[in-house]
């Protein structure tokens, strides 16, 4: 059993609890949640999760049953193998001398990132992008100080009227019902 | 305009609606607005004499009234009342169990400052419930209450838990009844795919020994007429886990009886050696499964069940097929083709003739002595009630396995035990629940002298209802069921298992309950005869071998036909017997 990264796009009903009773039911059945990231929809009553964990590929379906038991899971969708666009956000502090701060800033360009905050001995760094760009620009940086990352978690939307692998046949009515209601 | 009121009583008006009758429960402080609503409305309050009575009760309850769908109902305070609870959700939960738990609150404003008797019980019961509702609105309970009763009572049933805040108790609102159901994400399924469906059949048609495997699943659908048609129409012998245990009348020339752990020898062996295994509502527990990398290495799978998350959970499947199963099995009987099995099932009868040599009953017949067993008294217990229309109730441990074993149950909804999570103390509370939902029919507690001893108050429960409770106790002194696993697995290094018992017939007189002591073979009869006379609760101990074993034995390690069996000389069970006598 090999575990690799799987890519879950759930709906949820937006109400209070939710990511309370999915971060429980990963606990609880010893799943390895690598991110998870939680936002509105262009349906106020929807939320929408975007999932990155760690499992043996035999178990994504057990995954997305289990994540059928919560009442207030609405769809669940493996994007892992699918077309997707894929982003992440990170914001990186790294010390910046004067002697590197060209180098800093030249490498941001290269990266499409923005510098969004400048003091004497920091530069802060915005950059969009998959997490492999975003590990690559991390990585890149190693010549400065990195003093601080934070990272979105991946956020993921299938291309064009792609949509992702259901395991499970789907009970009435269809998926995303609330939108139609 | 709709009626304004009180939440407390749109509690009331909503548990009407939704067909409540009865309700187990303990009040306190933070339900007190529901209490007093409750005196206006016709149901039955049933107060136990601790939480987790009524949570087993309402349980039982339930589980007896499963062709009727009722739900069971259980309330119980804030706090310490919902603490006490959690035993009986977890039960619930484990078994499949349709029951509404309802626990007060403080007020919403005081939610999170660690108000007096506030626990985040909704927090706590999340990982037992299948679902959890916290109210802090009056307006919105009879939405909440119609949501709940749905969730468990459809799909596979569950309990679900409403906290209810005090100030949603007392403020009023308009009390509109949800005309439907809305909840998006929730569809159980219900056909089977007609593809898989017919992937299974083709599996079944080319099987040679064939094996059903029935589950709790085909008493909660009530598929058990589908059961019989399938098994009769492609002649497949029925094994049944304990909680499906009724599913087949074990008079039916195609039921097997019990697998697993502590199943019957030639079932086990029917298992392993089988190609095909339909399992039908059942979840390939560790207890009937034994070591899983050996599980029926030669057979092929089909999961027959409404809930996805069980299919390929622990045994992979070649064929799931999601929904209803009663639904599912009448698909199926569409398409099945007669088959006969008939060298398959003269070897299993092979098996079944070398299972009966080795029974414990037969052997005492046998040699005609030695101390009286507890498989024997619940062997007289089933042919003494077998044609009443009886209920048994079980605490769990050796006494347990004795009634799963001996009482050879013919019909459904008969046996109430806890399975999945094994809770000791079920006994009583669930046959308090039992009797209640069945006034018309014998109710019998089997309990252990230890499991008895944990909710044994229910006593005081049964006599102040007027209960037509049968109460057996299997005194062996011990925490049996541990005690044996120290004598096979800790080279009889009895740790802890040993107990000193109170008189069990003073604490039922003390009650004002009839009771027996039994200690001789001869006196069973009559001790059984004389508790069934009564009208009312009635207690029977019965002195049994303090080292008796539950055989034959599959042990965690071991695949399922390696079993321990019953030997043939057993210098403990004789050696001990002699307390039996004694005084307490
Ligand atoms: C609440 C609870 N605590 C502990 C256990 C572990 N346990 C399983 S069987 C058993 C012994 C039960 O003793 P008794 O009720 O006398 O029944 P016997 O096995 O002797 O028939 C114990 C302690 C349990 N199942 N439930
Ligand atoms: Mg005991």
């Amino acid at each position: 059993m090999t575990a690799v990264p799987h890519t879950f796009v759930v709906l949820v009903e937006n109400k209070p609890g939710v990511l309370n009773r999915v971060a429980s039911l990963f606990r609880r059945r010893n799943y390895n949640i690598h991110s998870l990231n939680v936002g509105t929809t262009q349906d106020p009553r929807i939320s929408r999760m975007t999932l990155v964990v760690y499992t043996d590929p035999a178990k994504a379906p057990l995954i997305e049953a289990n994540l059928y038991r919560l009442v207030n899971v609405i769809d669940v969708q493996d994007v892992t193998d699918r077309p997707t666009v894929r982003r992440e956000l990170a914001l990186v502090k790294v010390r910046a001398p004067r002697g590197l701060r060209t180098e800093i800033i030249n490498l941001a360009t290269v990266f499409r990132a923005n510098i969004v905050d400048a003091t004497p001995e920091t530069l802060t760094i915005e950059v969009t992008g998959t997490p492999e760009k975003i590990d690559s620009l991390i990585e890149m940086l190693g010549a400065a100080e990195v003093l601080e990352v934070v990272r979105t978690g991946v956020l993921a939307m299938t291309r064009g009227t792609v949509q992702g692998k259901r395991h499970l046949p789907q009970g009435e009515p269809a998926a995303p019902a609330m939108a139609a209601a | 305009m709709p009626p304004k009121m009180t939440g407390a009583r749109m509690l009331w008006e909503s548990l009407l609606r939704e067909g409540v009758e009865v309700v187990f429960g303990y009040p306190g402080g933070s339900i007190m607005p529901v209490y007093d609503a409750m005196l206006d409305y016709p149901v039955r309050h049933v107060l136990t004499r601790h939480e987790q009575g009524a949570a087993h009760a309402a349980d039982a309850y339930a589980r007896t009234l499963r062709e009727q769908r009722k739900v069971g109902v259980a309330m119980a305070t804030s706090g310490p009342g919902a603490t006490n609870l959690v035993t009986g959700i977890a039960t619930a939960f484990m078994d499949s169990s349709p029951v509404v738990f309802i626990t007060g609150q403080v007020a919403a404003e005081y939610l999170g400052t660690d108000a007096f008797q506030e626990t985040d019980v909704t927090g706590v019961t999340m990982p037992i419930t299948k679902h959890n509702f916290l109210v802090t609105q009056a307006a919105e309970i009879p939405r909440v209450v119609r949501e709940a009763f749905h969730i468990a009572r459809t799909g596979r049933p569950g309990p679900v838990l409403i906290d209810l805040c005090k100030n949603a108790q007392n403020d009023e609102a308009e009390f509109v009844w949800p005309e439907q159901v809305r909840l998006p994400g929730y569809r159980p399924p219900e056909r089977a795919d007609p593809d898989a469906l017919a992937r299974a059949n083709a599996l079944l048609r080319q099987a040679q020994r064939p094996v059903i495997l029935a589950g709790q699943g085909v008493l909660i659908s009530g598929a058990m007429a589908q059961l019989q048609a399938l098994a009769e129409t492609a002649h497949i012998p029925v094994a049944m886990t304990l909680l499906g245990l009724g599913a087949l009348p074990l008079t039916h020339p195609l039921a097997l009886g019990m697998m697993g752990m502590h199943g019957e020898y030639f079932v086990n062996m029917a298992i392993q050696h089988a190609d095909l295994l339909i399992a039908l509502g059942m979840r390939f527990d560790d207890r009937v499964t034994g070591k899983l990398e050996a599980y029926a290495p030669q057979a092929r799978k089909i999961h027959v069940e409404v809930d996805p998350a069980e299919i390929n959970k622990n045994v992979p499947v070649d064929v799931a097929l999601l929904g209803d199963l009663r639904t599912v099995l009448e698909q199926w009987l569409e398409v099945v083709e007669p088959q006969r099995h008939d060298a398959w099932l003269t070897q299993i009868e092979a098996w079944r003739a070398d299972t009966r040599r080795r029974d414990v009953v037969e052997k005492v017949k046998r040699n005609g002595g030695g101390p009286l067993r507890g498989a024997e008294v619940v062997q007289r217990l089933w042919e003494t009630t077998a044609n009443a229309d009886t209920i048994i109730t079980t605490g769990v441990g050796q006494h347990q396995m004795w009634v799963a074993q001996y009482y050879r149950f013919g019909q459904p909804y008969r046996l109430v035990t806890s399975g999945g999570l094994g809770t000791m103390g079920f006994g009583l509370p669930a046959g308090v629940g039992a009797a209640i939902a069945h006034p018309d029919k014998e109710v019998w507690v089997v309990e252990g002298d230890g499991g008895f001893q944990m909710t044994q108050a229910e006593m005081a429960t049964a006599v102040q209802e007027g209960l037509n409770l049968k109460i057996v106790i299997l005194n062996n002194n011990y925490l049996g069921m541990v005690r044996q696993w120290q004598e096979l697995f800790y080279e009889r290094r009895y740790s802890a298992v040993l107990l000193h018992n109170p008189d069990f017939v003073k604490l039922a007189d003390a009650h004002g309950i009839p009771a027996r002591r039994v200690t001789q073979r001869r006196e069973v009869d009559a001790a059984l005869a004389f508790a069934r006379q009564q009208r009312g609760p009635v207690l029977l101990e019965f002195r049994v071998p303090p080292e008796d074993n539950v055989f034959p034995m599959v042990t965690t390690s071991d695949p399922l036909h390696r079993m321990m069996r019953r030997p043939d000389q057993e210098p403990h069970v004789e050696r001990t017997a002699n307390w039996a006598g004694a005084a307490p």
